[in-house]
């Protein structure tokens, strides 16, 4: 080779060497890249495989039809209609969700609070998640935005259905609303239905307590979607349930009959069926309009709502725990019969006095009611006699009469939010106050105030249980779905006929001639009502004001104002219908008690319990009859 | 070895060059082509278009130029090796002066219908500059701190240029082309492992001082891919997904989902590995890891046959410049590195890395055709 030196042979030897070094080197990364296809693809390639089907598949729920609210007669009180609305994907809005936003509310109104929202729910949610951005849209304004479509990149027009309720504020205690799934929902519900913009759940009434049954199971369409979220196509749909209807004993019309008449009062107001505890109509006024809330309620009705004093948000039936006052006499002529205290008679000067306390009679100022007897003693609703009952019974004694009509306990109706009430006891006292019981606090319960708190629906549950002498609960839903709410035959009441027959009979007396609800009678024959009226004072009485003149009512601010109550039944013999009513801070001319006649007297003239309801499956008991024959 | 009558010729006719040809690297190269367009195929959800009918288009010109370079005789190459580099650092300057005059990174230039990446020609002509400077050199000489200036700055210009673009993957590739050669050529461990040394020191300096926002961007994501998993560290995430999806089959043709549902950003590029991955496993990497390690066979057996020094250095040049490639792309799309943006040769989509690619493959071919072509050390080149 001459043409090669010694120093082209070292050159070439070095290169040679180094060559195969950097091939070795080369062989190396190569099986580095070929292990790490071995770790990928064999080691962790299940896993990825997952992960690949989690990222091209998306699953979307569709939405259940809500189960509808339905009462005895068929009229649907709680339904869905058609909700046309505007969602936005915040991925295809290519402008961005701002610039989008503006542009939609140059066609349609959106307010800035609602934009706010908007916002908030778009940065929870994934990027391709819809976000309504606009529901119950009026169809012209659907057609606009179709219309302008083309220039609203990220909006989407869509069709879903919304709750409606026919009958606007009345019966919104009853039946509730629904809104949005709050944080707190979402932790105690696992269900993924709950965590959807724009799913709702039942927050209050009927809606609340039956959410379960009524929100039905989402349909899943299982789509394959690209890095956009896109849908490319559909590879599964898996059908839903719609959410089962319920069913309720209340009786429509009754119940709007009730709210018109209590409208403008702060009340409560229940009717029952006296046989068997049906409840016909539920009535707490003010109510508001659940439709407000089913789309985001404003601030403005909200704290108006929030700060009313005649307390529209709260279901005063189920919630509020007042004084029965003088109603609470039906159960102390009870327990005086069941003590033998029946032939029991009483001068009324006025006022008695017990240690070094005077306690007065309503009707003090008059010289009192003379001679009464237990009859009369309710008639007139005497206190001094009650307050004679109680001291020879004292309170232990009272509170068993008390427990066997269903005071100071919750009555367990279907509803969610229903509160204790208080009947009080020795022992109770002692633990709660750590103070013993004194006899005048037995003198104050026997006149229905002091320690006794009552819910407008244990009164309606005890004068149903005293026309019926059955342990009668209320009971609101008759079927849900397809399955009869299982009724309880209720047990005779432990108290003796005697006992039964008095107290009837004294609450007959109240409403004729020299009974105190004797100007708000029934006057058609054979409608007549019993009943007891109660005035509970809702502030302390001192000493010194009653020196100087007990102030009238209208002196009063309205929540110092005393209750109006009255518990009645109708007819007299063989009563079907009871009811309890309370007007709050508004006893005066008792407009509780010519509401109670009212009320009363439609449901004898319309007659919901005898009238063929419309329930699809009558009564469980019904259908095994017929396999039988 | 060449036909005994051949051999005896100073000259060596078209029909002996086509002869002498190694046709095994060539069909190589025209499988793995194959597969790329088959995936640029497959990533257009089974369309021709955008990119597979475009891409095979300049594939067949790509062969039609790689047959040619081929039969040109190496010393002609080394004639050319100097202009050629002097042209390609210019246009890679004229791209900067124009890019002045726009915002962010300008790597194109267009020659009428043309739209050129002048950084690919320079790999190339990087590598013949070198090798045409280092067949000069005995090995001692090489060295030489005075003589060692001019490689190194035959290196730094082309790879400033590109750097200030920015393109961080070319940069890295021309860097790793020049240090290799000089490797090759036997430059003294004295100066090697002080190199090492100063680099792996310069580089807190560089994350301060030269790296731009956006590749430190990369690097941190790549460090922590769920910081930004909607962002920059979605493609790594995604990537590696689509590979390890593939499990040890894979999904079948046509059959990959991530890329065909854009969850891979830059899929006919960059990423396109990940779709063959997912659609051919375990089982397909292996063997396209197995076609890419036979062709650096083929490469390293041609550097090493050549009897001339400039022949060795350039076709061992050109294996390693496409090693790289190889190596950062697949590094990249696999999270092993950050991503630089580095396509995978002969498979992703690009006219003008494919041509840079197959015009690479006609040098290393004519190495072979004529390696046993003797220049001598002082020799300029000239047949």
């Amino acid at each position: 080779m001459p043409l090669f030196d010694r120093k082209d042979k070292s050159r070439y030897n070095t290169f040679t060497r180094r060559a195969l070094v950097m091939t070795g080197a080369m062989g190396g990364v190569l099986a580095v890249l070929g292990g790490r296809f071995y770790q990928l693809q064999i080691m962790k390639g299940d896993e990825y495989r997952i992960d690949a089907e989690n990222n091209r598949i998306s699953q979307r729920f569709v939405f259940p039809p809500r189960g509808r609210i339905i009462d005895r007669f068929g009229v649907e009180l709680a339904t869905n209609r058609r909700n046309y609305r505007v969602v936005i994907v915040a991925e295809q809005a290519s402008e961005g969700v701002e610039a989008a936003l503006d542009a939609v509310s140059k066609i349609i109104e959106i307010d800035p609070l609602r934009r706010e929202k908007i916002l908030h729910d778009i940065s929870q949610n994934k990027r391709f998640a819809q976000v309504p951005i606009a529901e119950n849209l009026t169809w012209e304004e659907f057609a606009r935005i179709n219309q302008h479509l083309p220039y609203l990149p990220g909006v989407q027009p869509d069709v879903g259905e919304t709750r409606a309720y026919p009958f606007g504020d009345e019966m919104s205690h009853l039946l509730g609303y629904v809104a949005q799934a709050s944080q707190k929902d979402q932790e105690n519900d696992p269900d993924p239905l709950l965590a959807q913009p724009g799913f709702r759940v039942g927050k209050r009434g009927i809606e609340r307590q039956f959410d379960g049954q009524m929100r039905g199971d989402a349909g899943r369409s299982r789509v394959e979607v690209n890095a956009y979220g896109r849908v490319i196509r559909e590879l599964a749909n898996i059908p839903g349930k719609p959410g089962q209807d319920v069913w309720l004993t209340i009786d429509c019309q009754l119940q709007r009959y009730a709210e018109e008449r209590l409208a403008g009062e702060s009340a409560a107001c229940v009717v029952m069926d006296a046989s068997n505890g049906d409840v016909l109509a539920l009535v707490s006024t003010p109510g508001y309009d659940p439709n407000h809330f089913n789309v985001g309620i404003s601030n403005a009705v909200w704290q108006d709502l929030l700060h009313n004093d005649h307390k529209p948000l709260m279901n005063k039936v189920l919630s509020g725990a007042y004084p029965p006052g003088s109603t609470f006499k039906t159960a102390m002529v009870i327990a005086a019969m069941e003590n033998g205290l029946g032939d029991l008679q009483c001068n009324c000067t006025g006022s008695m006095t017990l240690g070094n306390h005077e306690f007065h009679c309503w009707a003090w100022k008059k010289g009192g009611h003379g001679g009464v007897d237990i009859h009369r003693a309710l008639a007139v609703s005497c206190d001094i006699f009650f307050y004679e009952v109680a001291r020879r019974l004292g309170i232990d004694k009272i509170e068993a009469v008390a427990r066997g009509l269903g005071l100071g306990a919750p009555t367990g109706i279907e509803m969610p939010g229903e509160v204790n009430g208080c009947m009080p006891s020795a022992a109770w006292k002692l633990a709660r106050y750590g103070v013993p019981w004194q006899q005048g606090d037995s003198l104050s319960a026997g006149i229905g105030q002091g320690y006794v708190l009552t819910t407008p629906i244990q009164l309606a549950q005890m004068v149903a249980r005293i026309a019926s002498g059955k342990a009668l609960t209320p009971r609101l839903v008759h079927q849900v779905g397809n399955v009869v709410q299982p009724r309880v035959i209720p047990a005779d009441l432990p108290f003796s006929p005697e006992a039964m027959e008095a107290v009837r009979k004294g609450m007959q007396a109240v409403c004729e001639p020299g009974g105190t609800a004797n100007a708000w009678r029934i006057t058609e024959p054979g409608m007549e009502m019993a009943g007891k009226t109660g005035t509970a004072q809702v502030r302390v009485i001192t000493k010194a004001e009653r020196q100087s003149g007990v102030k009238t009512d209208a002196q009063l601010p309205f929540n110092l104002r005393d209750n109006g109550l009255f518990v009645g039944f109708a007819p007299v013999e063989n009563p079907r219908y009871a009811c309890a009513c309370i007007v709050e801070h508004n006893a005066a001319p008792h407009p509780q008690v010519a509401a109670t006649r009212d009320i009363l007297r439609f449901a004898q003239q319309r007659d919901p319990v005898k009238m063929p309801v419309a329930y699809p499956i009558r009564a469980a008991q019904n259908r095994t009859d017929g396999e039988g024959t | 070895m060449l036909r005994p009558y051949a051999a005896a010729r100073r000259h060596l006719s078209i029909a002996d060059k086509l002869y002498e040809l190694n046709w095994g690297l060539v069909l190589l190269i025209a499988i793995i082509a194959s597969i790329g367009i088959a995936m640029l195929y497959s990533v257009a959800g089974g369309s021709w278009s955008p990119w597979a009918s475009s891409q095979a288009i300049k594939l067949v010109l790509g062969f039609f130029m790689m047959i040619v370079v081929a039969m040109v005789d190496i010393r002609v190459w080394m004639n050319i090796a100097y202009p050629f580099y002097a042209a390609s650092l210019l246009l890679l300057l004229g791209v900067e002066l124009m890019g002045m005059a726009h915002l962010g990174a300008q790597r194109w230039i267009t020659l009428g219908p043309l739209e050129l990446q002048p950084s690919e020609p320079m790999k190339i002509a990087l590598i013949l500059a070198l090798a045409k400077f280092m067949h000069g050199q005995s090995v001692e000489d090489i060295s030489k701190p005075l003589r060692l200036m001019v490689p190194l700055a035959m290196i730094a210009m082309p790879a400033a240029l590109v750097a200030m673009q920015p393109n961080l993957g070319t940069t890295i590739i021309l860097v790793l082309d020049g240090c290799s050669l000089l490797f090759l050529a036997g430059l003294s461990w004295w100066w090697i492992a002080p190199v090492i040394t100063g680099v792996a020191a310069a580089i807190p300096v560089a994350w301060r001082f030269v790296l731009h926002d956006y590749q430190k961007a990369r690097v941190m994501t790549f460090m922590n891919p769920e910081s930004d998993a909607l962002g920059a560290g979605w493609n790594i995430t995604q990537a590696k997904i689509a590979v390890g999806s593939g499990g040890a089959a894979g999904k079948g043709f046509l059959q990959g989902t991530q890329s065909r549902l854009n969850f891979l950003p830059e899929k006919q590029t960059d990423f396109i590995i990940t779709n063959f991955a997912e659609e051919f496993g375990f089982v397909g990497c292996i063997a396209l890891l197995i076609l890419f390690g036979t062709v650096i066979g083929y490469g390293v057996q041609t550097a090493i046959q050549a009897r001339s020094q400039f022949g060795r250095l350039v076709a061992m040049g050109i294996t390693l410049n496409f090693f790289f490639y190889i190596m950062i792309n697949g590094m990249m799309v696999m999270g092993l590195i950050p991503v630089v943006g580095i396509p995978m040769p002969l498979i992703s989509y690009g006219g003008t890395a494919l041509l840079a690619v197959m015009f690479g493959f006609g040098i290393l071919l004519s190495v072979h055709i004529h390696r046993q072509v003797e220049i001598p050390r002082h020799s300029t080149g000239i047949i």
